[in-house]
């Protein structure tokens, strides 16, 4: 093995955060859309402190230990490599999002229409941080079924956020998924054409 | 591998990782020259790769994999880049990436 460092350039990274309640299908969404079989891996986040940068602050901070899982794809042309995080499930962790929400282009937010309010924190968490995010619900086998517009209703979704469904086992559903949330993302943050 | 073993009680890489740090093993150091978990780290990172992936073909903490992989980075075995940030995320990746997904269709 040569030392070739400029033949094997790094590669361009895109992160989109598939995010939603526990048991909603994010680990099920990455395995599908993912060219790898979905790793997990566990990081220990800090919990937000004030003054870090002081010894005093030590023992303020605190650490909690989350499991992700996450999957890629890579588009050897372009250089460029998508990942894909599942956020962790659970409440209690929404304070380490903005850590793995740092860089990433937009969100998925999965929903599942019998346990709508799952995923309001997600939803609100995007929205509060100006972060691109569509919903997608999932179609579970069985679910209820409710119009584009219940669901939007029911979560109180601005207009301009897309809605749709998902069958977060079907690869091809998975990919269209996040075709249009960059899709989303690209006509959102284009400037507006002059008249 | 048991995590703090490996690390000899290390809790502290010394190298600032993120999970989407990237990295890429030089060529400079043989694996046979380092002990078993450092050289299963090396041989990991043969092509770019990020923290995450080598965390998870490990099956260890994503920490536990970064202080093996600052000690790699010290010893010249591996060379590491930042992440994408924000601001490199132009409208030129994001149409790379859109363009790329459709293909698999």
């Amino acid at each position: 093995m040569g030392s070739r460092p400029d033949s094997d350039a790094f590669p361009w990274q895109l992160k989109i955060l598939i995010a939603g309640g526990f048991g909603v299908g994010k680990t099920t969404f990455v395995g599908s859309a993912s060219e790898i079989e979905p790793l997990s891996t566990e990081e220990h986040l800090t919990t937000a402190s004030l003054d870090t940068d002081s010894l005093a602050g030590v023992e303020r901070k605190s650490t909690t230990t989350v499991a992700m899982d996450f999957g890629r794809i890579t588009f050897p042309e372009d250089n460029v490599v998508l990942y894909l995080f599942g956020t962790p499930g659970q409440d209690r962790f929404w304070f380490m999002w903005d850590e793995l929400s740092r860089g990433t282009v937009g969100a998925i937010v999965l929903a599942d229409t019998r346990r709508l309010q799952d995923c309001f924190g997600a939803i609100e968490f995007f929205e509060q941080r100006g972060i691109y995010f569509l919903v997608a619900v999932n179609e579970f086998d069985n679910a209820m079924y409710y119009t584009p517009d219940e669901v939007r209703n029911a979560l109180a979704l601005h207009e301009s956020v897309p809605l749709l469904l998902c069958d977060a086992r079907d690869t091809q559903s998975a990919t269209r998924t996040l075709i249009s949330l960059l899709e989303y993302v690209l006509t959102t943050s284009a400037p507006q054409p002059t008249p | 591998m048991r995590p703090y073993i490996v690390t000899n009680g290390r809790t502290h890489p010394s190298a600032t990782l993120e999970l989407l740090s990237m990295v890429r093993s030089t060529g400079r150091v043989a694996c046979d020259r380092l002990g078993p978990e450092h050289a299963q780290t090396l041989r990991l990172c043969h092509s770019p790769t990020t923290v995450a992936e080598v965390a998870g073909h490990l099956r260890q903490p994503a920490v536990v994999v970064k202080i093996l992989l600052s000690d790699l980075i010290g010893t010249g075995a591996v060379t590491t880049h930042d992440p994408t940030a924000t601001a490199e995320v132009t409208t030129d990746l994001i149409e790379a990436v859109l363009n790329g997904l459709k293909t698999r269709l």
